[in-house]
């Protein structure tokens, strides 16, 4: 019942901020050619590249924020919680521009992180307008989103739950596998969800770390609106990104009903 | 030493700069039902996690069946725990919950299945296996915690306040379950309650616990007619307790002096006690005659006794009688109180 619950602002979202704006997608795109173009190997590989990073931003935000929020719940006293919290939601109080005009500064040839690399005698020293670039903007824009559903699910967690696991035998690993991941897999599903659907859409991180040198699927809808003046295939990409994105986690949702049974 | 004996040795430990338990020792034989008593912040519950290893010593030992266990974490140690709460796994049936310890050991399922229903029969449960936490009422899910920790066979037994959630029937009722099931099975319990009904009905031995240390270590009977200070008195319910003045009287002999009646030095007093406590089911209230005579100022009928406040010169003594007695507010009457029931507490 309370991981329904715990979903239901995320699925809330999702439906209904997403249903309007795919009917008017659908209409702009209409029945025509358009959709055969969809089909083109092109645009298959720039969907495939594009999940593929939606993906591991997903998957590098879960390895770094759960055990944030663990350390947050467990390590960190009551009474300073807020305070981390705080540090962690900062980034979210600036406009992502001018943090990845920060990042620009930082990954760029002579930037501090070049230097970092150059110093243990790396051979390329530039970051900027890289995927690996394009890699690390992603995982710090699409951090916050991670760790605060799972630390919200943590903190509900019984902390007498841990010590009853620990009391029957199981150790600091299974405690985790077999008590605290299942308790906390709702806020780890809306984290999961809250991060690989923004990021499979991104737009503003490969345009600014990654140079617009390789395409995404935000990038190319973006120009089919903007520079290519093709808003027909845009709508008809943008629809189609989307009802993607439902399916894969249609199939992920029951996954992981299956896997919690 | 045998399996199922508990060895506390001057354990101390503080939560930053409060100490909560002060060089204590308490050693548990095999088979025991032990009850550690006292109110909250007494140290009760952290001696029962340090126990469970749930909390570290900061210093002192602690033995279980006879092997220092002192360094051990809790998933290595031989005892298992009944939470407060019963901390049952929301996510899992019951059958799993009770299944919990014996799938981290890695046990064929068919010796799962055997043992987890043994044990859900032994709670009187068979029917709950598929329910889970939420679904199933409190007094059943303590019958679920029992199972989940007795399923694994732990040396001992450690609960934590295990009926103090459930409502006053259904406490009554668990209590002499758990009796029962303590005696069957032979395992030795270590329970914490603040509850004195509940200590004696329970326990071989109650450990009475003051600010961190044992105040006093014996059965329920020499806790509850001879407690050994005034803090154990008060907790027991002794509902009279007299300072007196020693006084030497003729003849060389020294006797208490309590303004209504003087009492004699037994052998064993302990040194410059001057305070006495007496239980009010130990006054026995007559029609004036010889004796202590007194003033009625309170009569309250309470079921299974009635309570006098009796003003005797000066102090007032407690005595609950049976509930026939026809006394009433304003009556003289008579005390007798065997000499025998005064108990000396030293501090």
């Amino acid at each position: 019942m309370t991981s329904r619950k715990l979903l239901l602002p995320a699925l809330v979202a999702i439906l209904v901020l997403y249903a309007v704006p795919q009917l008017m997608l659908l209409s702009l795109a209409g029945t025509g050619s358009v959709w055969g173009r969809l089909l083109d190997p092109l645009y298959a590989s720039i969907f495939w590249r594009s999940f593929l990073m939606a993906l591991g931003t997903t998957l590098a935000t879960l390895l770094v924020g759960f055990p944030v929020a663990w350390a947050l719940v467990r390590a960190v006293p009551p009474r300073f919680r807020g305070t981390f919290l705080l540090l962690v939601t900062l980034p979210l109080w600036t406009s992502v521009l001018v943090k990845l005009y920060a990042w620009v500064f930082l990954l760029r040839t002579g930037g501090l992180l070049s230097q970092l690399l150059a110093w243990f005698g790396s051979e390329s020293p530039s970051l900027l307008y890289t995927t690996t670039a394009v890699a690390i903007g992603q995982l710090y824009v699409e951090l916050p989103y991670m760790i605060l559903p799972i630390y919200a699910s943590l903190e509900r967690i019984d902390p007498s739950l841990i010590d009853a696991a620990h009391d029957l035998g199981a150790g600091p690993l299974t405690t985790l596998r077999r008590v605290v991941i299942p308790i906390a897999s709702p806020g780890i599903v809306a984290g999961c969800v809250l991060v690989f659907v923004p990021a499979l859409g991104s737009v503003l991180v490969p345009d600014l770390l990654g140079g617009a040198k390789t395409a995404w699927i935000g990038t190319l809808i973006t120009s089919q609106f903007g520079t290519a003046r093709d808003p027909v295939f845009g709508s008809a990409i943008a629809f189609t990104l989307s009802i993607l994105t439902l399916g894969a986690f249609l199939i992920f949702g029951r996954f992981l009903a299956r896997a919690q049974e | 030493m045998a399996r199922g004996s508990l060895s506390v040795q001057s354990v101390s430990k503080a939560f930053g700069v409060v100490t909560v338990l002060d060089e204590v020792s308490l050693e548990v034989r095999p088979g025991e039902f032990v009850t550690l008593l006292g109110p909250s912040g007494c140290g009760k519950t952290t001696l029962l996690r340090l126990s469970a290893g749930l909390e570290e010593v900061d210093s002192g030992r602690i033995s279980i069946s006879g092997i220092d266990v002192t360094g051990m974490k809790a998933h290595q140690r031989p005892v298992h725990t009944v939470f407060q709460n019963y901390a049952l796994f929301p996510h899992l049936s019951v059958f799993e919950n009770v299944a919990f310890g014996l799938r981290i050991k890695d046990r064929p399922e068919e010796e799962v299945r055997t043992r987890v229903a043994r044990a859900l029969a032994a709670v009187h449960l068979e029917g709950f296996a598929a329910r889970t936490p939420a679904e199933i009422s409190g007094g059943q899910g303590q019958r679920v915690a029992l199972a989940r920790a007795l399923v694994l066979e732990p040396d001992i037994l450690l609960l934590d306040e295990p009926l103090a959630a459930l409502d006053a029937q259904l406490r009554s009722a668990m209590r002499s379950e758990l009796v029962l099931l303590q005696r069957s099975l032979g395992t030795t319990f270590v329970m914490v309650t603040h509850d004195l009904e509940e200590a004696i009905e329970c326990s071989s031995r109650i450990a009475v616990m003051q600010a961190g240390r044992i105040a006093q270590y014996a059965p329920p009977e020499e806790i509850f007619e001879r407690p050994a200070s005034t803090y154990v008195a008060r907790l027991v319910g002794m509902e009279n307790i007299f300072e007196g003045r020693e006084v030497q009287e003729a003849g060389g002999r020294v006797r208490l002096d309590l303004g209504f009646t003087r009492i004699d030095e037994p052998a064993g007093r302990p040194v410059g006690a001057t305070r006495v406590g007496l239980h009010g089911e130990h006054v026995v209230v007559k029609a004036e005659g010889d004796g202590v005579r007194g003033t009625v100022r309170e009569a309250r009928y309470l079921g299974e006794t009635k309570r006098y406040e009796i003003e005797v010169g000066d102090r007032t003594v407690v005595a609950n009688t049976p509930p026939q007695t026809p006394f009433r507010t304003g009556d003289r009457v008579s005390l007798e109180i065997a000499a025998s029931s005064w108990v000396w507490l030293p501090e």
